[in-house]
């Protein structure tokens, strides 16, 4: 019975920490439009200045701060607002197709100079030496771990609360205005550009913060954990949500990661001996054609974005269901 | 002569080897509602995207209010009381008719990340001021049944009205109207122009592009006529249908027609 409710921990720890870059994401695609086709990047980054800010001195590669654990957290966090400060600058003339093709270069050039340049974060090795945060006080066991979920689980819930506020103040506004059609809102004062890099910043600050506490839970951080199908599975769990509706992020990071535990799990115990070296291809198949799916059954995603979320006229006619 | 707003200089813009706006040099008269007309490829839409700096010129001068604005990016210039309406609606679709207008007004507290945050307070009044002037503007062009309608799915002429209604949050001294009345039925027209005519008694200067030379002639003086991006006539409504080369050029088909 421990086994399980641990599993749960385990489980539901992982799935916040995605919920968490899957509301950063939300910030970026479904409120303002911007296609972040790099998104590992930034949780990456956030991953690896944690680790390498927090973390004891190890030989061969760049750390040993040992900064306090929420300063480390927080350099997570400004590492990856940097990288997209600087990813913005340079890409902020692209538009739609074109920005997801060049952030998504910006993430595998993230992973080969990760795995490539071993003075900087360990190379194919990764970030090791990095102690958990009151891990002698509470040891490793099961206590820990819960302990670890309540303060993922915090959070996530102040991220949300966060995004909300955000969402329904004049900047979020500005955000769908953006979303919605650029050059109708510069002819409206509004300035494009400074708007869309300060989305993007934010929410790679939120990714680099899931990152932060990614690489904390497993106390390692290795090129493997930034490869390109991370970004597909943040997608897919924004799209099945709802992009939009924050919500439907949170859900939708719950429900992937559900069905990609299981899909796992049920290939592992039930494919033939014969394929069981190819589960992980498979469960690639199932979440690009769930991706495939919604985008042609129901592309605004299980819970659909709200339509006013500043505010109310005085004479609402009817009940809005758009 | 009355005072200038809007004046232009020697204006010339290229697309490759095509002239769109050639050696434009026009006064628009602080309170006039100006005819822009001219047929189809005369340079009127790529006169109208040099004046509001959607467009930038290759040559010549834009001077608003006697201010040199040549090359400043749209938003600026919303800023410094110019604002235009599109020949295609634009409107934010997935947002409700009221947050469209109320998006409008050029630095809000509450429009940065931080402002939703630690300045709560002035941000809370400054949208219940917003909001009730937006409400107002919104019954002033009729729209304000629709408040919490998706702006998408209003009507075509709603939509030119809903435009109208997002530039006057910015309480421009000038307005640039993209074919208004195209594709509108009547009785909206009817109410566009009732509008326009109402702002412009108080004050507001226009600049109006419009195929329907019924609407030039009864409610633009003077009138400007573009052909192959030259100025070809600038006079009143009347001496305009007097004239052989915009009878010629242009009016004579629609007349016919």
């Amino acid at each position: 019975m421990i086994g399980v409710i641990s599993y749960l921990v385990f489980f539901a720890t992982t799935a916040s920490i995605l919920a968490i870059a899957v509301l950063g994401l939300n910030l970026q695609w479904g409120n303002t439009g911007l296609f972040n086709g790099g998104v590992v990047a930034f949780f990456g980054a956030g991953a690896y200045a944690t680790l390498i800010l927090g973390g004891t001195p190890q030989a061969g590669h760049l750390g040993g701060f040992e900064l306090f654990y929420p300063l480390a957290l927080l350099g997570g966090m400004a590492a990856a607002g940097l990288l997209a400060w600087i990813v913005g600058l340079l890409t902020l003339r692209l538009r739609h197709d074109y920005l997801a093709i060049a952030t998504f270069g910006v993430a595998v050039a993230f992973e080969n100079l990760m795995r490539n340049a071993e003075w900087l974060a360990g190379g194919a090795k990764g970030v090791r030496g990095f102690e958990r945060p009151l891990r002698e006080a509470l040891g490793d066991g099961f206590l820990y771990n819960l302990l670890f979920f309540a303060v993922v689980l915090v959070i996530l819930i102040a991220t949300y609360l966060f995004l909300e506020r955000l969402v329904a103040s004049p900047f979020g506004r500005l955000l769908r205005a953006i979303r919605e059609d650029e050059e109708a809102a510069q002819s409206l004062g509004k300035n494009p550009t400074k708007i869309r890099l300060t989305a993007f910043v934010t929410g790679s600050v939120i990714l680099g913060l899931a990152g932060g506490l990614y690489g904390t839970f497993y106390a390692f951080v290795s090129p493997q954990d930034v490869l390109p199908t991370l970004t597909f599975q943040i997608w897919a769990m924004l799209i099945v949500g709802g992009a939009g509706n924050n919500r439907g992020a949170i859900f939708g990071a719950f429900l992937i990661w559900g069905a990609w535990t299981a899909s796992g799990w049920a290939l592992s115990r039930f494919a033939p001996v014969e394929a069981q070296l190819y589960t992980g291809s498979v469960q690639f198949i199932l979440i690009g054609s769930v991706i495939v799916g919604m985008l042609m059954w129901r592309p605004q995603g299980l819970l659909p974005e709200k339509l006013v979320v500043s505010q109310r006229g005085k004479t609402p006619l009817v009940k809005q269901g758009v | 002569m009355a005072e200038v707003i809007l004046s232009t200089k020697g204006l010339s813009r290229s697309f490759g080897y095509l002239k769109a706006v050639d050696d434009v040099t026009l006064n628009i008269r602080q309170g006039s509602i100006t005819g822009l007309i001219g047929p189809n490829g005369a340079g009127k839409s790529t006169l109208f995207n040099l004046l509001t700096g959607a467009l930038k010129p290759d040559t010549g001068t834009v001077h608003l209010n006697g201010r040199d604005i040549t090359g400043l990016a749209p938003d600026r210039l919303f800023a410094s009381g110019l604002g235009r309406t599109f020949q295609i609606p634009r409107p934010f679709a997935r947002m409700s008719v009221l947050e469209n207008v109320m998006l409008a007004p050029t630095g809000q507290v509450g429009e940065t990340v931080a402002g939703p945050f630690f300045f709560r307070n002035r941000m809370r009044a400054e949208e219940k001021r917003i909001r009730d002037k937006a409400l107002g503007v919104l019954d002033f062009v009729t729209l304000g049944a629709l408040a919490d309608h998706p702006a998408g799915q209003i009507s075509g002429g709603q939509m030119k009205l809903l435009e109208l209604a997002r530039v006057l949050m910015g309480d421009p001294s000038l307005i640039l109207l993209d074919e208004p009345a195209a594709g509108v039925n009547p009785v909206l027209t009817e109410t566009l122009i009732g509008k326009i005519e109402e702002l412009n008694r108080q004050g507001t200067t226009f600049v109006i592009i419009e195929h329907d030379m019924d609407f030039v002639m009864r409610h633009c003086d003077p009138v400007i006529a573009l052909a192959e991006g030259r100025v070809v006539f600038e006079g009143t409504s009347d001496e305009a249908l007097k004239n052989p080369v915009l009878l010629d050029a242009y009016l004579g088909a629609t007349a016919d027609a």
